[in-house]
């Protein structure tokens, strides 16, 4: 009798090279995708050791960090420049700025068919796993560890342990995947994943959009997971049917008969398993300065003396950045400004949900609010759609796609003391600009939100 | 790489849970590719947003300006996968970081440019940093790396240390894991030309060919 595999063994036993003379297995990486931040660092490095690149035929590069969002602005950031310098000179696809495929590196790998059910992806940043909504085991690597793919073609790693998230029940009016996400690290705290590739099954997951399961997996990091992945149906099947135009016929069959056999099987034993039950999850909405520090909207910020809230500790000093009370509720907190985008929620069915919330309405006059589509093909369908138009009359910014708000690394950012609601996936102190307050929700909590000008409960638009 | 064998230096304590790349590096001193990423670590909580300095933290102070150890609390590095945080750390003078518990991703990027991490159970941290805090004088603390031990200004061992022997060794000879790597190739070419399977993973997704 064979031993029941989990998804994650089977693509880990897949793509094992061997074991290094240090004991670690060696990876194959069967697709590099890289971001502008990580280039001038990693390939002065490469020229320096006079290393080549094994596997240009697999590497690709996005522009998205440094990118700017305004619409007409074309200031062209160090890392731009040089990323299409090294790109030209060491013959490499290069995904720039303005191209019709731009877009954030998650997104641009989940449309483009870089990322595919069951192949391996590294990517030097740290939300690669949002990939693992269609299956495709990603690694997320450093400057040194890019360098490493680029020489080798593989990561080197100690096995990783596994867990199993299974989401059951049903999800409450104005609950999404995001909710799922942050009520996951509020439960667990932001290290319960660490050192683990978790799978996230369960009927709630059956039902999720294929956006929506992206979302989930973008995640995993904030509470420390090593990658996610979720095993691929009909609706993965779906969404990448129209990006596989590399292959030929038979190579297609191939591949489809092995996608099939790519969930894990009965019985097999994984180190941890959390059942979450939706039924119990309102909309959420962080209060603190990380993702774990999250309520309902409903609930109170936590107090203080409550020893066995988790991360407790740090709460004071949370409170006090964030500007707001113990055993208080954030409902009608003033909003300065509203930011819907990121590799979080800046998919099409982001953008038309929260469309939706604020079809014929204006948001209140104190709000700044923009949105930065995921891609310039989200932007373009979007537009199509006349989602665009939606925002734009709402009185949203409507920008060019990048990384924006979310890392502030293109200079996106508010001022000291701004009150930002985010669809991003960090809260930390300082991220979107110094002093600046960020609460992550969803987008149909930030569009609701943007209407009322203060927190609100996203129910009430429904 | 440097090679890292004994280390005498005074620690910095910076005893927080949680602290998470943004901190350790704003991403304002990402944006520059050549900006001095010594000034930038901690920026924040260096200086005030006028650039006065807040002598209140620990690497402000002093007598901490030439330390090279760090001594912080569980989960250190979380966040980004940002190089950035560790060559700021580095530039710094920071050559080792002991902690409560690391981010997985921050310690991989800690080995890959030498750098000692030391985890500590709870009960021996508390020690440690009585020792280190206590009495208000600075102190020197030994990093043995081949004994696995920490010692004291009299040379006594506060404690030892667990480290992965391969983990050891790549520190202590300054190895390159790429070079490591590099030196099993042959079996990266024979997973690559072992079957039709492998080489449909391997089809191509660029224009361009080697």
């Amino acid at each position: 009798m064979t031993i029941p595999k989990t998804l994650f063994q089977k693509l880990w036993d897949l793509h094992s090279v061997g074991k290094r003379k240090d004991g670690k297995e060696i990876i194959y990486i069967d697709r590099h995708v890289i971001h502008e931040l990580h280039v001038p660092h990693a390939f002065a490095r490469l020229k320096k050791s006079n290393r080549a690149i094994r596997r240009k035929d697999l590497t690709v590069i996005v522009q998205d960090h440094t990118v700017p969002t305004i619409l007409g602005v074309e200031l062209i950031s160090d890392h731009i420049r040089i990323t299409r310098l090294f790109a030209e000179k060491y013959n490499l696809k290069l995904i720039d700025v303005n191209s019709k495929d731009h877009g954030i590196v998650h997104i641009v790998s989940s449309e483009q068919g870089y990322a595919l059910p069951g192949f391996t992806l590294a990517c030097p940043d740290s939300h690669a796993s949002t990939v693992g909504a269609l299956g495709c085991l990603a690694f997320a690597c450093g400057t040194s560890e890019l360098e490493h793919v680029l020489a080798t073609q593989t990561i080197v790693l100690d096995k990783p342990k596994q867990m199993k998230v299974n989401f059951v029940g049903e999800l409450n009016k104005g609950v999404t995947a995001k909710d799922l996400a942050l009520y996951l690290i509020s439960k667990h705290g932001v290290a319960k994943g660490d050192g683990y590739v978790v799978e996230f099954c369960g009927e709630i997951i059956d039902s999720m959009k294929v956006e929506e399961r992206m979302t989930l997996c973008n995640m995993s990091i904030e509470w420390g997971c090593k990658s996610s992945l979720i095993a691929p149906d009909d609706k993965v099947l779906y969404w990448i049917k129209d990006n596989l135009e590399i292959f030929n016929d038979d190579e297609k069959l191939k591949l489809a008969s092995w996608w099939d056999t790519l969930r894990s099987d009965e019985n097999a034993i994984y180190d941890q398993e959390i059942e979450i039950n939706c039924s119990k999850i309102s909309p959420q909405i962080t209060w603190g300065t990380d993702p774990s520090q999250t309520i309902n909207i409903d609930d109170v910020v936590p107090y203080n003396s409550d020893k066995n809230i988790l991360g407790y500790s740090k709460n004071l000093k949370s409170l006090e950045y964030m500007g707001i009370q113990e055993g208080k509720s954030l409902l009608n907190l003033k909003v300065d400004f509203v930011f819907i985008g990121s590799c979080s929620n800046s998919r099409l069915n982001d953008l038309r949900d929260a469309a939706k919330i604020i079809q014929g309405k204006t948001i209140s006059k104190h709000v700044k609010a923009i949105v930065v589509p995921g891609s310039t093909q989200i932007k373009q369908q979007a537009e199509k759609e006349g989602i665009d138009q939606i925002f734009l009359k709402a009185g949203f910014e409507w920008r060019n796609p990048g990384c924006s708000m979310c890392a502030g690394a293109n200079g996106d950012v508010g001022n000291v003391g701004e009150r930002i609601i985010s669809t991003s996936n960090r809260n930390f102190e300082n991220r979107q600009g110094r002093g600046v307050r960020t609460h992550l929700t969803s987008p149909v909590a930030a569009a609701a939100i943007a209407l009322s000008g203060y927190i609100c409960d996203v129910r009430e638009f429904i | 790489m440097k090679s890292f064998t004994i280390l005498k230096s005074i620690v910095a304590p910076l005893v927080e849970d949680d602290i998470n790349t943004d901190q350790i590096i704003p991403s304002e001193y990402l944006k520059d590719i050549h900006a001095d990423l010594k000034f930038g670590l901690f920026a924040y909580q260096r200086r005030d947003p006028n650039g006065i300095s807040q002598k209140s933290f620990v690497l402000e102070k002093e007598e901490f300006l030439n330390a090279n150890i760090l001594l912080t609390g569980k989960n250190f590095g979380c966040g980004s996968s940002r190089e950035h945080a560790v060559w700021a750390l580095q530039e710094f003078g920071f050559q080792c970081i002991i902690a409560k518990s690391f981010s997985e991703l921050f310690k991989n990027n800690c080995l890959k440019n030498g750098i000692l991490t030391i985890e500590l159970q709870e009960d021996i941290f508390i020690e440690l940093e009585r020792e280190i805090t206590g009495n208000f004088e600075v102190k020197y603390l030994t990093v043995d790396l081949p004994k696995q031990a920490l010692f004291n200004d009299e040379g006594t061992v506060i404690c030892n240390f667990n480290i992965d022997l391969n983990t050891k060794l790549i520190l202590m000879e300054g190895i390159d894991e790429i070079d490591m790597t590099l030196k099993e190739i042959d079996s990266v070419s024979l997973w690559e030309s072992k079957n039709d399977f492998n080489m449909l993973l391997q089809k191509p997704i660029a224009k361009f060919s080697n």
